[in-house]
């Protein structure tokens, strides 16, 4: 296989695992929704809810990182090694959710429920809004050097040199932190829309999760329209015979060229917008996560498309232009790409027995009954 | 230059400190998880509601332990990128593939059927709610298998060249670089030992709770499969474990010479039983190997080489060049100073090939590139300062080692004992006291037994993050040594109150189901 395929397939196959992703943090949305619920059974029931699909969500970050180490290694060295801090800030809120949800309630826990639950709402704030600066990034850069003959020298032998701040300053950059407020009231509102779908509970809480589907759902789509709008008018760096040039609106001529995304894109954000709102204003309709849940994955996807492909720096180097990252220049070899290709032929039979179960799991809404059973 | 060696530590601290608070959690799940399909699986066959009730209390601790090993986990495979982001590039293209393969083949299985195993008891039918039982304990397994095939890889660098035009080794033989000797003996070493340790767990709890009168019944039930895994995991463990003394004989010389303190090797060397080790400050300086030593005679050649009389190189005979081949002779080859010299030709080599890149000078850079060849082998002694720099921590792989296979061979009684009192044609209402705490004392044993192992494995290859070709000096970030020494201590808090929230919460539920009984809960 071509070299060029591979690359492009591979950062297909990240897209998705990225769409999937940010859909999947409708766990992290739905736990900063606890606060909005004073009523002890109701917060009893978002717990177990989200409960059953927490690790779904840890277990596609951890495969997207895993898939852009095999596919993308300049990019796994360059970005974790330099921006040290903002990851280790995702993986510490990362860390303390796994065990909250095991934890929280369990008799002997050492600390009480609440400090769990405020552990939660911690990767639920952070988890979100710190994913969304990281990925901010791949759109308005890094400061960082990469000189690969470093590894020769002993005194200073590391290829990837960042700026001093590791990471802190990419979280002060208002477009990083803009797109990251608007995956974290993207996954509050994919939450509320989850939890509708759900559980079955007293009638206050529907009221209160279409409530706020409709507060959140409405900064959201604020929020996005916002970060379109820089987004397009953003310069980005593009690789050309004499090397990188830095191209005003580089993103908006990316959707210019494959212009048939542009309609795929506006009837994936017509799905997200028909999912918020018709379940804001329906009492009765509760499959809103499915129409908000595919149109964010869409959407998502075009957005790495828009960052990677074209001859894109997906990792546009602030410091030095020459370092920025394509999916040409950071990629694996066509051997390693190749086998790891047909590694990915299984995703289909992952994604098959995921559904599977998940329709199995929730054939019936969770109820108040749920709660007094022995799981 | 001081803080770059304080980061390379401080780097290092936090990696052992992930990894070993990660091994704590894994082994558990994997045994577990085991114990709890094969109760299952009895409760299934014969209807027997008992056996559900059992199986739902294991499941339980199964279940609060699992979780750990989930927030430990991630920290351990960002931790490549975000400490070791030269390790990550220099062999990315070789050691990403096994991790990636590990999120799709196992991760996803674990994820999607652990919460039918927990959630799905009166959602999914009873077949489907065992075939999801074993479809988890497949999915530790599965993951297990990738990321050993990774860490083999580090200790036995197979299936890649180096590409001098991306600076960096490319893989070249998948099917080589997954299933070759060293990869298969640790994947099957390491899940037998924690079956092992899986056994041990169920057999402490249950002793404790007979020795405290609490339900008997239950109690013995675990016992009896608690004991038959234990033991076919620690006998398979021994096995495995001989596999892989042969195996370090032959890729890693340094550490089995380490393993046993031994500076000059000789044919027929004896096994040092028990002793204390004589760590010398100067490799040349004459002293035995350890101190009141109970040695066995001839039993390193016969460990190392299956040959009572083979030659098993000490460390000196390898700083000076002595090598075991891949079909087990002893070889005389090119000494460490040597090396360090022919990894330094081999920098400057691929320096000049790169200048004469840049400025289109093909002859030059051909001329550049022979040599680089000629050098390559030892391209990774190039970083090393001198041939002592090559020596791993003596003592602590020598103790860790011995405190591995003196703490097996306990498991292996406590299993042996357990069946034996449970099989005994004279049953009586509960064993023993002492027979009890035998049991119970298996369990830490079992954790002790199990860290000291990997303890061997990784201290025991130091300098090295990848053997003969990249030590921990080249292999790091940039990043200042404060900013890892302030990481590595929110860690260690972080994680060491989740453990103890761990162990508090298991001991909370085991005082509480067995007060009341788990046949009754």
């Amino acid at each position: 296989m071509e070299p060029t395929f591979l690359q492009t397939y591979w950062w297909i196959v990240i897209s998705i695992l990225g769409g999937l992703l940010v859909f999947l943090l409708f766990v992290q949305g739905g736990q900063t929704l606890f606060l909005t619920n004073s009523n002890k059974q109701s917060q009893a029931l978002m717990v177990t809810s989200l409960g059953r699909k927490w690790e779904l969500t840890f277990t596609t970050l951890v495969v997207f990182g895993g898939a852009f180490f095999a596919a993308f290694p300049l990019f796994y060295s360059t970005s974790f090694g330099g921006a040290y801090w903002l990851w280790m800030l995702i993986l510490f809120s990362f860390v303390v959710q796994a065990v909250s949800y095991e934890f929280r309630t369990r008799k002997g826990n050492l600390f009480s429920t609440r400090t769990y639950d405020i552990c939660l709402v911690f990767n639920g704030l952070f988890g979100c809004v710190l994913l969304g600066v990281a990925v901010g990034m791949m759109f308005f850069g890094g400061h960082f050097t990469i000189v690969k003959t470093n590894i020769l020298d002993t005194a200073s032998p590391v290829i990837s040199q960042w700026a001093p701040s590791h990471g802190i300053e990419a979280i002060f950059n208002w477009r990083n932190l803009l797109l990251g407020f608007t995956v974290f009231f993207l996954a509050r509102t994919l939450g509320a829309l989850y939890f509708i779908n759900n559980i079955r509970d007293q009638k206050d809480f529907g009221v209160t999760m279409r409530t706020q589907t409709l507060i959140n759902g409405t900064i959201f789509a604020l929020l996005f329209v916002s970060f379109v709008i820089v987004l397009m008018l953003s310069p980005g760096l593009r690789m050309t015979y004499s090397g990188f040039v830095l191209e005003p609106n580089c993103y908006w001529h990316n959707l210019l060229a494959m212009w048939w995304l542009i309609p795929v894109l506006l009837l994936a954000v017509i799905a997200v917008l028909y999912g918020i709102y018709r379940t804001a204003f329906s009492s009765t309709f509760t499959k809103g996560i499915w129409y908000a849940g595919v149109g964010t994955v869409v959407v998502v996807i075009i957005l790495f498309w828009l960052a990677g492909f074209n001859d894109t720096a997906y990792y546009p180097s602030i410091t030095d232009t020459d370092s920025s990252l394509t999916i040409v220049n950071s990629s694996s070899t066509p051997f390693t790409l190749t086998a790891m290709s047909y590694a990915s032929l299984i995703i289909p039979v992952v994604l098959f027995y995921i559904v599977y179960v998940w329709k199995k799991m929730n054939s019936r809404p969770i109820t108040p009954a749920d709660l007094n059973q022995h799981d | 230059m001081n803080d770059l060696l304080s980061t390379i530590d401080w780097s290092r601290a936090q990696f052992a400190l992930t990894a070993m608070y990660h091994w704590l959690f894994v082994p558990l799940t994997i045994g577990l998880s085991l114990i709890v399909a094969i109760m299952e699986t009895v409760y299934c066959r014969t209807g027997d509601d008992r056996w559900k009730k059992v199986t739902r209390f294991w499941m339980t601790l199964f279940g609060i332990n699992f979780a750990c090993g989930v927030a430990t986990g991630i920290i351990l495979e960002f931790e490549f990128g975000t400490n070791w982001s030269n390790y990550s590039w220099f062999v990315g293209d070789i050691f990403g593939a096994p991790l990636a393969i590990e999120g799709l083949f196992a991760f996803f299985l674990e994820a999607t059927f652990v919460a039918v195993m927990f959630f799905g008891w009166n959602r999914v039918s009873k077949r489907f709610h065992l075939a999801s039982t074993w479809l988890t304990a497949v999915g530790v397994c599965l993951s297990a298998l990738w990321i050993l095939v990774a860490n083999a890889w580090m200790q036995n660098p197979v299936g890649m060249d180096f590409d001098p035009d991306q600076m960096r080794n490319v893989m070249t033989d998948f099917w080589g670089l997954a299933f070759n000797a060293v990869s298969m003996n640790k994947f099957f070493h390491t899940v037998f030992s924690a079956w092992a340790l899986g056994g041990a767990f169920v057999i402490g709890i249950s002793a404790w709770m007979i020795w405290r009168n609490r339900s008997l019944e239950a109690s013995k039930m675990s016992l009896k499969v608690g004991a038959w895994v234990g033991l076919v995991g620690i006998l398979l463990t021994m096995w495995t474990g001989d596999g892989s003394a042969i195996q370090v004989a032959k890729v890693q010389p340094m550490k089995l010479a380490a393993m046993e303190g031994l500076y000059e090797g000789k044919p027929g060397t004896d096994l040092i039983a028990i002793g204390v080790v004589n760590v010398r400050e100067d490799r040349h300086e004459e002293q035995p190997e350890a101190s009141y030593a109970v040695k066995i005679p001839k039993g390193l050649s016969l460990l190392a080489q299956h040959d009572m009389d083979a030659f098993v190189p000490g460390i000196n005979n390898l700083l000076d060049g002595y090598e075991i081949t891949t079909t087990g002779d002893t070889v005389f080859t090119v000494g460490y100073d040597k090396r360090i010299e022919m990894g330094k030709e081999a920098h400057a080599a691929l320096r000049a090939y790169e200048d004469a890149k840049k400025s289109g000078n093909e002859a030059m850079a051909d001329s550049a590139l022979k040599v680089l060849n000629d050098n390559y082998q030892y391209f990774g002694y190039g970083f090393l300062s001198a041939p002592e720099d090559a020596i791993p921590p003596v003592a602590m792989t020598f103790y860790s080692f011995r405190v591995m296979v003196g703490l097996g061979c306990y498991m292996l009684l406590v299993y042996l004992i357990t069946l034996l009192v449970m099989y005994r044609r004279k049953q009586t209402a509960k064993p023993a006291t002492w027979v009890c705490w035998l049991m119970m004392l298996g369990l830490p044993a079992a954790w002790v037994c199990s860290q000291a192992g990997w303890i061997v494995a990784e201290v025991g290859r130091q300098p090295w993050t990848i053997q003969n070709l990249l030590p921990v000096n080249a292999a790091i970030s940039d990043i200042s040594s404060s900013g890892v020494q302030l990481t590595f201590w929110i860690f260690a808090v972080l994680f060491t109150l989740m453990l103890l929230a761990e162990i508090s919460i298991m001991l909370r539920y085991i005082n509480k189901v067995s007060r009341k009984g788990i046949l009754n809960d």
